[in-house]
């Protein structure tokens, strides 16, 4: 009989107070894991493996939120930007790349967010060498839609599924009469593309009520690119010209008795608006450079993807997360401190047993190392089980996190700075073992023997 | 193997300071093989000769040879691998571990000695004292007499050079008393081990040839007394 097995059975022999000490261990790497892991996921998530662009253009506003909502989708967009100066931007030199992006409704079963875009935002790199994969076929008819694994998975949609937009977001009580088709699945990426419905720019600008009215327009464009205003002759003359030119129309009239199923007019550039722009850049450079230029206008900002993401998880969460550390590592020190006190407190009446031993001829560090085995049973024990509770919740809580924050959690997830847990907790059983484990070495077996 | 004690002397410290004196054996043999049955007055220091002999206790002054080594001079650790390996020793109160099984106290008598735990053995033994439907169950589900008897068998498995028996038939039925002598004797005999055997059970020091009155040469004398 070794003296793992000797500890285990003296462990076992005090199930109740072992079991419980053990489990406040677990509690605290539990919390500790949960901690480690959710941290893990939101840094994988923001970090800049998850994009493969250089600067994502929208308007002025907050740089996070141009983020959270273009890349996240867990964001309302800030505003709008005007056709024209996607097509300024896609001239750029310094460009290479230029997908606009038009968001701001949601799917009407599951409120995942839907993305106008171009077909070309498919054939580029979602992150660095990581490409979509879809099952389907090409995404190019004006109501194509492709969608993520999630939102396949959670609505049971496939290619060929009809799905109908809810305007506004999902407190938006307004429904699209126009359908689009799933003509692709998008394979699971572990990004927020997953839970995101993709639709073509130009079936999304045929919606009705996504082309603004053309007085609105010609108002909203000229202002953004700085041009005087037109007296009402001038607008009434421009307007008349668009709608020659394009069979535009006005749509100041709203929705009623409008005929929502025949779309038959071609939407106006001027009247065709982007959320924001992805920018993939020549060089870093011109990356930087566009984006300083941006700066210094008043309309619209370039902002770095990775930039406001890293600023969030230095400022904010990761002080935080080092908080909640502290806490929990606090929570497993005084589970420490009870597996302490369970062992010290068990000497008194152990030192009949230990004498036993002793006379049957173990030796006092024979006596010294099955104590601190004791010891490092309960710590890794109650370690390990806090090891599995912590992935276990985790598990359990991804589904959850995933609907309310809209981060995409693996359920799987793994962090290495876990391993670091169990020479902690090694260490720390090590420290509670040598007072017990001293008392054992120092008892003396004949006065223990007859008492 | 052979058992000496020369000029053995041991005290207790009092709670008044002064010390107690137990134990004051000029001298005491115990030849290899022979069995000895040591019969004395409750206090009168049979347990702490035993340790001593045991190496649990040493003395304040005296030898204890066994085979010529004297264990009083061994260090703690060289006197613990000793006791692991060549000694037996049935104690008056069983001394089981609550934790383990019968068979595993048993096994437990191996581990300390550095033997692989003979498994097959120890069964054997329990078996001869009777226990073998008992080889799981804990201390606490044992009577008394089952307690002792596994006690013999723990005593018995690392097939000791010297066996030390504190009243092994003390708490036992008559049966089992017999049986347990027995067991001793004939494991003694078997294996050429000395037997030193506590008792004041006259029936039982009855049944061997060498029966030692403790008193008769313990003289433990006070500080300045004569």
């Amino acid at each position: 009989m070794n003296l793992a097995t000797i500890a285990w059975k003296n462990v076992r022999q005090r199930g109740l107070a072992s079991s419980l000490t053990a489990i406040s261990v677990a509690l605290g790497v539990m919390l500790m894991v949960m901690v480690l892991v959710i941290y893990g996921i939101l840094q994988n998530t923001f970090n800049q493996r998850s994009i493969n662009y250089d600067l994502i253009v929208g308007p002025k506003g907050s740089p996070l939120q141009l983020v959270l909502s273009t890349v996240y989708h867990i964001s309302p967009p800030i505003e709008n930007l005007p056709y024209r100066f996607y097509e300024d931007m896609k001239k750029d030199p310094r460009v290479t790349v230029a997908i606009p992006i038009a968001m701001g409704d949601v799917t009407d079963k599951g409120n995942f967010p839907i993305v106008g875009t171009l077909p070309e935002f498919f054939k580029i790199e979602y992150a660095p060498k990581r490409e979509f994969r879809v099952k389907g076929t090409e995404f190019h008819q004006p109501f194509d839609a492709y969608i993520g694994s999630r939102v396949a998975m959670e609505n049971k949609w496939d290619v060929g599924t009809k799905l109908k937009l809810r305007h506004g977001g999902a407190a938006g009580d307004h429904v699209h009469d126009e359908e689009f088709t799933v003509v692709g699945l998008l394979q699971a990426t572990g990004t927020p593309h997953d839970k995101t419905v993709y639709v073509n720019l130009e079936g999304f600008y045929q919606i009705q009520g996504h082309d603004k009215p053309l007085n609105e327009a010609i108002k909203r464009e000229r202002e953004f690119f700085g041009e005087p205003p037109l007296n009402d002759d001038e607008m009434a003359a421009e307007i008349k010209k668009i709608q020659a030119k394009f069979g535009a129309h006005d749509h100041a009239h709203g929705h009623e008795g409008h005929d929502h199923a025949h779309h038959d007019h071609q939407t106006a550039p001027i009247q065709k608006e982007v959320t924001s722009i992805l920018l993939q850049c020549k060089t870093p450079i011109a990356a930087r450079l566009l984006e300083s230029e941006l700066k210094k206008g008043n309309k619209a900002q370039g902002v770095n993807p990775i930039l406001p993401m890293q600023a969030l998880m230095t400022t904010i969460v990761g002080p935080i997360q080092q908080m909640l550390l502290v806490m929990t590592a606090m929570i497993v020190l005084v589970s420490g401190i009870g597996i302490f006190v369970s062992i010290y407190n068990s000497m008194t009446a152990r030192r009949r047993e230990i004498a036993i031993m002793r006379a049957l001829g173990a030796q006092r560090s024979t006596v010294f190392a099955i104590i601190l085995a004791e010891s490092i049973i309960l710590c890794i024990g109650g370690g390990l089980l806090g090891l599995l509770l912590g992935h276990g919740m985790v598990f359990v809580a991804a589904p959850i996190v995933e609907v309310q924050a809209g981060v995409i959690v693996n359920p799987l997830a793994f962090e290495t700075a876990e391993l670091v847990l169990f020479p902690v907790l090694l260490l720390m059983a090590v420290l509670i073992g040598i007072l017990p484990g001293m008392t054992a070495y120092q008892t003396d077996v004949a006065e223990s023997l007859s008492s | 193997m052979s058992l000496e004690l020369r000029n053995v002397t041991k005290t207790y410290r009092e709670p008044g300071g002064g010390r107690l004196p137990v134990l004051n054996i000029a001298n005491f043999t115990l030849a290899a093989g022979e069995q000895v049955v040591l019969v004395g007055s409750s206090g009168g220091g049979k347990t702490t000769l035993l340790n001593i002999i045991a190496g649990i206790t040493t003395p304040d002054e005296g030898q204890v040879r066994i085979d010529g080594t004297d264990l009083s001079q061994l260090p703690e650790a060289a006197r613990d691998r000793f006791r692991a390996e060549r000694l037996g020793y049935v104690f008056q109160t069983f001394n089981l571990l609550p934790a383990f099984t019968a068979l595993e106290n048993v096994l437990l008598g191996m581990s300390f000695s550095g033997k692989r735990p003979d498994r097959a053995r120890a069964i054997q033994l329990l078996d001869q004292v009777g226990l073998k439907h008992r080889l799981y169950h804990k201390p606490s589900q044992m009577s008394v007499g089952e307690q002792q008897r596994t006690s013999v068998a723990r005593a018995l498995v690392n097939t000791p050079r010297l066996l030390l028996a504190d009243e092994p038939t003390a708490n036992v039925d008559a049966a089992n008393q017999q049986n347990i002598l027995d067991l001793l004797r004939s494991s003694c005999k078997e294996h050429n081990v000395s037997l030193l055997l506590v008792t004041h059970a006259s029936e039982v020091a009855g049944q061997f040839n060498r029966v030692e009155k403790l008193a008769d040469f313990n003289k433990p004398v006070r500080d300045g007394g004569a």
